[in-house]
């Protein structure tokens, strides 16, 4: 654990907080940005390359605009009279709590499951993309056949009834 | 002597760096190469900014800047010298914050995006095996900071420049990237320097650029659409078209947070210039084998400054898009046309040596083509006009 880990382990962190606790709507979009471009960074720090260049691909440059566009598009960006914080925050806390000790729980057993490793192996693009294409290549197609549903449910909720107008 | 002068700036480097003590050699590296690029492209734009006021003049039978310097020259060092002295205006219902970091934002990301470009043989600052992922990385994040911009500015040409901006650059983002993936596919690799090595072979005295491939120029022009939308040039300036919106999400910048945005904007062109030309015109490989003994950076440059002369060119020719037709050229006719082409590249490579290749995939992008424009005419989604009035 270096330093330029706990640089970026307390940045992510404090992004991910600043999206919480900040009061405008597109503040916590762009602390959330943070987070995910500190997540990336961590990625990169581990020697994942291909992990690292697509959350930035994916979630700063795709989901982040994403998240703004839908902020500025639908409600405006001012603060609510009633607070930011939803009633029941202490239900959402809990549950968070519960998913992170699941999560942090399987990272901690893994070590066990896997006594064997003792160099962190060096696994390039090259293989990635052969391993996508060969072994997981059902996975990646599932993934592909459920993105495209999502796409035409979207298409099909935002289109305009030509029917019903005339 | 050859050998000298293509690897001029690595021996240059090598031998600066050795001047250092042992320890400080790797940083020293670095560091020096990122100044030379941060001098280097700056550089460049304001020769860039003074060739294309010069040939705007030209096209729109005008002078042009004349005044400062033989042939005004000097007129980007005027211009720089009066960004610095001009007076910082924020907006007093800006949000600050925001609005001072959107243009540094901006610039970092795209000067991010030279370190793996290869500017000549052994001139690429991180030889990265994810290189175009990481390029396209880069670029993607410049979206956030235009939306930054404008939202911060708190004015309605800012903001509606800025939902402008990025709904182009997120619809044209996905043709540039599938326009790259038939290269990567041809290459199987995401390196760019094993792109530009893929590229530099010679038949007959003539390169093996992927733009002499069928698939190759298909994906280049699309490539070259994308590219102009990407970097909000004419005829795709609907963000900052100063008839409808001032400046766009820039309008309530002044003076060097304005000549930021300015030196981002060329600053994306000359790199994403650059990387067209590593994919589909050989990087810098010369154009005749003959050629070969001019050092690679000078055709490196010389292919980009071109890129940067087709688009001065077309600046002075084409009018401006509207809205509809900008989304609908790049959902209905430029997407479709690169996914055939990602099919047209995979024939390509099983179909074997041979001239059968070249007829077939010629036919079926020509066909498409032709076809997809005709019926994109038809319906009324291309082409001019169609106005509905009320009844």
């Amino acid at each position: 654990m270096s330093l330029v880990f706990y640089a970026i382990a307390g940045l992510t962190l404090a992004g991910a907080l600043a999206a919480v606790l900040l009061k405008n709507t597109v503040h916590c979009a762009l602390a959330l940005t943070v987070a995910f471009a500190g997540l990336a960074l961590l990625f990169l720090e581990l020697d994942a390359q291909f992990a690292g260049f697509a959350q930035i691909l994916v979630y700063i440059g795709a989901v982040a605009v994403l998240v703004v566009f839908a902020i500025l598009l639908t409600r405006g960006s001012e603060t609510p009279k009633d607070g930011v914080y939803s009633r029941n925050w202490l239900a959402g806390l809990v549950i968070a709590a519960g998913v992170f000790a699941v999560l942090g729980w399987a990272v901690l057993e893994s070590a066990r499951a896997l006594p064997h490793e003792t160099a962190a192996p060096t696994v390039t693009v090259l293989q990635i993309g052969n391993a996508l294409m060969s072994r997981y290549v059902l996975p990646l197609e599932i993934v592909a056949l459920l993105l495209t549903a999502a796409l035409i449910g979207a298409v099909i909720v935002a289109m305009h009834e030509k029917e019903g107008q005339k | 002597m050859i050998e000298t002068a293509d690897q001029i700036f690595v021996l240059l480097k090598h031998w600066l760096v050795g001047l250092l003590p042992a320890g400080w050699q790797p940083v020293a590296g670095v560091v020096l190469s990122v100044v030379a690029i941060i001098a280097v492209f700056p550089t460049l734009f304001a020769l860039t900014v003074w060739i294309e006021r010069k040939g705007l003049g030209r096209m729109q039978n005008r002078i042009g800047p004349n005044r400062v310097g033989p042939l005004g020259i000097l007129q980007p060092v005027a211009d720089a010298i009066k960004s610095l002295i001009k007076e910082d205006i924020v907006p007093l219902s800006a949000d600050a914050a925001v609005h001072f970091l959107a243009p540094l934002v901006l610039v970092a990301a795209v000067f991010m995006g030279f370190a793996v470009l290869p500017m000549g043989r052994n001139m690429t600052l991180v030889n990265m095996d994810a290189g175009l992922l990481f390029y396209f990385a880069m670029g993607a994040s410049t979206e956030l900071a235009v939306f930054m911009a404008g939202w911060s500015s708190r004015n309605k040409y800012s903001l509606l420049g800025a939902m402008r901006a990025v709904a182009q650059m997120i619809s044209y983002e996905v043709p540039l990237l599938m326009s790259s993936v038939a290269v990567v596919m041809m290459t199987g690799s995401l390196s760019l320097t094993k792109i530009v090595a893929a590229q530099n072979h010679y038949t007959w005295g003539l390169p093996h650029w992927y733009i002499f491939t069928p698939w190759g120029f298909a994906g280049f022009v699309m490539y070259a659409i994308a590219t102009t939308a990407e970097t909000n040039r004419s005829p795709f300036d609907l963000p900052e078209g100063e008839s409808e919106l001032v400046a766009g999400y820039h309008t309530e910048y002044s003076g060097f947070k304005f000549a930021l945005f300015f030196l981002g904007e060329y600053l994306a062109m000359f790199s994403i210039s650059g990387l067209g030309a590593t994919l589909f015109l050989g990087g810098w490989s010369a154009p005749f084998s003959f050629l070969t003994w001019v050092p690679s950076w000078i055709w490196f440059f010389s292919k980009l400054m071109l890129s940067i002369f087709v688009f001065i060119w077309m600046r002075g020719t084409l009018p401006r898009l509207r809205q509809d037709q900008l989304m609908n050229f790049a959902w209905k006719f430029v997407l479709p046309l690169t996914l055939l082409n990602l099919l047209v590249a995979a024939l390509w490579r099983f179909l074997g040596e041979g001239w059968e290749r070249w007829v077939v995939c010629s036919a079926i992008l020509l066909l498409a083509y032709v076809f997809m424009g005709w019926e994109g005419m038809r319906r009324g989604h291309l082409g001019p006009r169609r106005y509905r009035y009320a009844e």
